[in-house]
């Protein structure tokens, strides 16, 4: 390809092998551990589902079973596997006797490892043909129905009720929209368990369920068919059930998940141990169920100065991209993610915007690259707005993003009202079919401002991940060179939760799921 | 309707192009399908809104059968501007330079300032314009105000951690903010804060302030609090009040 940038491939090649190699030293840590999340997720994969009369959810009771037994380093596989072989009961019947208080699965006889592997490899076989079956029915229907051009429209939905969700949902998916997320309710990234059941209570979002994953898929596959138009459906996979949701998502076919490797880190002040392992597994499940994953970059342009740290946004554009691909998940499922929030006061402060996304574009030339909208300079002048939102979808289409996170007008007032969104729309599908093919008439003057920026942007990224390499990411972020934000090894939620891996220690999700067609 | 350029400010209605025509514009979403009976609905809905001769400029279907109006109309009402009264933060409000020689006059000490998003609130945007470092649009945070040490807690913390954290660093003032107020969450957030803040007997110790969008200083006081800050606010001016609001209590 050639380069709109004048972009130097080799630095970008540099770049890559320090992010690869602070993926590699940390993947060492992460094969050795598991934590209570990943061992829940492994028993919904096998089918166990649903609460106790308290509204426990039974992964909850059975992982805390094991946990307070002294067993979590063994793993769910050994310890369900072996009460399976002994009673001769399914994962679910297993998950409801120890709920109420029937069985106690850490004093039984203890089966030989072979007849356990066995027992739970044969399960996790039929589970990941489940979850291979929704990702082909993805596919018919796409084939089928097809889908929108790209920049795909993505738009949010957050009404804390999921019925309401599903009205306004359907109205994005018939004024244009091609994906739709479901905001999560504030508070859920810091829940270690996942609610159950349809829920209509949330704040400003609504709670990630599996029913509530149901009742989207099916009314967004309906909506599909009247529009002719597959829509896709996004939600969060992040905080203490990373991998959980992953599960939850594949088994109902999602499509998109946000599922950054440092996000809850860094901004949700969850245990980076913790976080690391967890967005592994996220990342396998995410990988295999074909789930384009959208990175967070954007938010440390929230925090930090969009010009100032535009370099931290490509080091962990290529950190996310390491990671996911020691997880399995291929370039074509890497929603990286970056955002238009420059001061909109800057004088040539587009020419960096599309300076920025341009080379976005060029590094990662397969990725769905996920484009964020205006958010820390949307100023309650929804007229303003309206404009800074067109301004962000002209950088856009000139630089051929993937996934189009559409600014609302209303940016900075209100969870989006219904008519906020038909704006957005509006706005978005004026200008990329006015300007469709506007990127391909294009260069940027050799030696030009864009050219200038991208290449410091650039420089100044593989300088950082050489210094990271050097610290390893654990120190980095301990430093606080991402976002501006200090994390510590041992600080942060859900630590508790994070065990090293015993002798007995299996997890067959892996091999059936790395080994898969996703490569 | 007056007749030269004078105001009257007894009863003063939105201008348009001309003085006391009380042109308004209106846009909302009406849950019954785009037509002549919806547009009707809209008009008479702005009657009763006691808006004269509405007009229907604008009306789209939205997908599921409602439809969105862009309306004008003429106000008939009008409100006595000489008789508003709206409580406002009553100190001066002063540069990051000025608060800073304001403090090292009266202070022989920094003062300490904890703040973040209390509650379930996740969005720091708010919290971070006002405390770190770098600040926002150009008016550096409380991070970098010299005789200030600020601590920023970030999202989500629970009321107790707050308040556990003020105790533990001495904090002079807690100021939090709250962005999401979708059903009003923040209202009983707020309230708690200040109910645990009065059960340690630190209310008259601390200075205790609330930002975000929807926060007024009229509903901060309400609550219970010294200030409320709304949208437009920087640094200088809650460090402003802090550092008055501390001498005036006789703190040194």
């Amino acid at each position: 390809m050639t380069s709109k940038l004048n972009l130097d491939f080799d630095r970008v090649e540099a770049a890559r092998r320090s992010a690869h190699a602070v993926a590699l030293q940390t993947q060492t840590f992460i094969d050795k551990h598991t934590t209570v999340a990943v061992e829940r997720t492994i028993l919904r994969l096998l089918g166990v589902d649903g609460v106790d009369r308290f509204e426990r959810p039974l992964p909850n009771i059975v992982v805390d079973q094991i946990r307070s037994g002294g067993g979590l380093a063994e793993g769910v596989c050994f310890w369900v596997g072996n009460a399976m072989c002994a009673t001769g009961k399914s994962a679910q019947e297993v998950a409801e006797a120890v709920s109420q208080g029937a069985l106690d699965i850490m004093h039984l006889p203890v089966a030989s490892q072979e007849k356990i592997s066995k027992t739970i490899t044969k399960e996790a076989i039929a589970a990941t043909e489940r979850i291979r079956a929704r990702r082909l029915e993805r596919e018919a229907l796409l084939d089928r129905l097809g889908e929108g051009k790209k920049p795909y429209l993505y738009v949010i939905v957050a009404t804390g009720n999921i019925y309401e969700d599903v009205l306004q949902a359907k109205a994005a998916a018939k004024q244009g929209a091609d994906i739709i997320a479901v905001i999560r309710t504030t508070a859920q990234s810091l829940l270690d368990y996942v609610p159950f059941g349809p829920t209509t209570e949330g704040f400003g979002g609504t709670y990630a369920t599996q029913e509530n994953f149901k009742i989207m898929r099916s009314a967004l596959d309906e909506v599909g068919e009247e529009v002719g138009r597959y829509i896709r459906l996004c939600n969060y996979c992040s905080g203490l059930c990373m991998p959980e949701i992953a599960a939850m998502g594949a088994i109902e076919r999602l499509d998109v998940m946000l599922n950054d490797a440092l996000y809850g880190i860094l901004f949700r002040d969850i245990n980076m141990q913790r976080t690391l392992v967890d967005q592994f597994f996220s990342r396998v499940i995410n990988g295999f169920a074909g789930i384009i994953i959208n990175t967070g970059e954007d938010n440390y342009l929230t925090t930090s100065d969009a010009i100032e740290e535009a370099h931290t946004v490509l080091a962990s554009q290529l950190i996310n991209e390491q990671f996911a691909l020691l997880a399995g998940l291929p370039e074509k499922q890497m929603g990286l993610g970056h955002a238009f929030e420059m001061n909109p006061e800057t004088e040539d402060g587009f020419l960096m915007e599309v300076a920025q996304a341009q080379m976005a574009r060029e590094i990662f030339p397969d990725a769905p690259l996920k484009y964020m909208p205006p958010t820390k300079y949307m100023t309650g002048n929804i007229f303003r707005g309206h404009v800074q939102d067109a301004m962000f979808n002209v950088a856009s289409i000139m630089t051929g993003q993937s996934i189009q996170l559409l600014g609302m007008l209303t940016e900075a007032i209100h969870t989006p009202l219904l008519q906020d969104r038909a704006l957005s729309i509006e706005n978005a599908k004026y200008i990329f079919n006015n300007m469709r093919h506007f990127g391909d008439e294009i260069e940027f003057k050799s030696g030009g401002r864009i050219q200038k920026r991208a290449q410091q942007v650039l420089d100044d990224a593989a300088d950082l991940l050489l210094e990271i390499e050097q610290i390893g990411i654990m120190s980095t972020i301990e430093q606080g060179k991402f976002a501006g934000v200090t994390r510590t090894m041992t600080g942060g939620k859900g630590l508790e939760g994070v065990v090293e891996k015993g002798k007995h220690y299996f997890n067959p999700f892996l091999e059936l799921m790395l080994g898969g067609e996703s490569r | 309707m007056s007749s030269d350029n004078t105001v009257d400010l007894k009863h003063i209605k939105p201008y348009g192009d001309t003085l006391g025509d009380g042109v308004m514009q209106f846009s909302f979403t009406l849950p019954v399908p785009c037509g002549e009976e919806s547009k009707e609905a809209a008009r008479q809905l702005l009657l009763k809104m006691g808006i004269e001769e509405p007009q229907v400029v604008h009306a789209q279907d939205l997908g599921v059968g409602y439809t969105l109006f862009v309306m004008y109309g003429k106000s008939t009402h009008t409100v006595d501007y000489t008789k508003i009264e709206v409580p406002k933060v009553d100190s001066e409000v002063m540069e990051k330079e000025e608060v800073e020689a304001y403090l090292a006059e009266n202070f022989d000490r920094d003062i300490v300032i904890v703040g973040g998003c209390t509650g379930t609130d996740a969005h720091t945007v708010g919290i971070d314009a006002i405390m770190n470092m770098k600040g926002y649009d150009g008016h550096y945070g409380l991070e970098r105000y010299k005789g200030i040490k600020a601590y920023n807690l970030g999202a989500q913390v629970p009321n107790e951690e707050m308040l556990a954290m003020a105790i533990e660093r001495n904090a002079d003032a807690i100021i939090i903010s709250q962005i999401v107020t979708q059903k009003d969450v923040h209202i009983a957030n707020m309230k708690a804060l200040i109910e645990l803040i009065e059960s340690e007997g630190l209310r008259d110790k601390l200075v205790v302030c609330a930002g975000g969008p929807r926060i007024s200083h009229e509903l901060a006081k309400e609550l219970g609090y010294d200030a409320g800050f709304g949208t437009g606010t920087y640094a200088e001016d809650v460090a402003s009040f802090i550092a008055q609001a501390l001498v005036k209590r006789g703190a040194r």
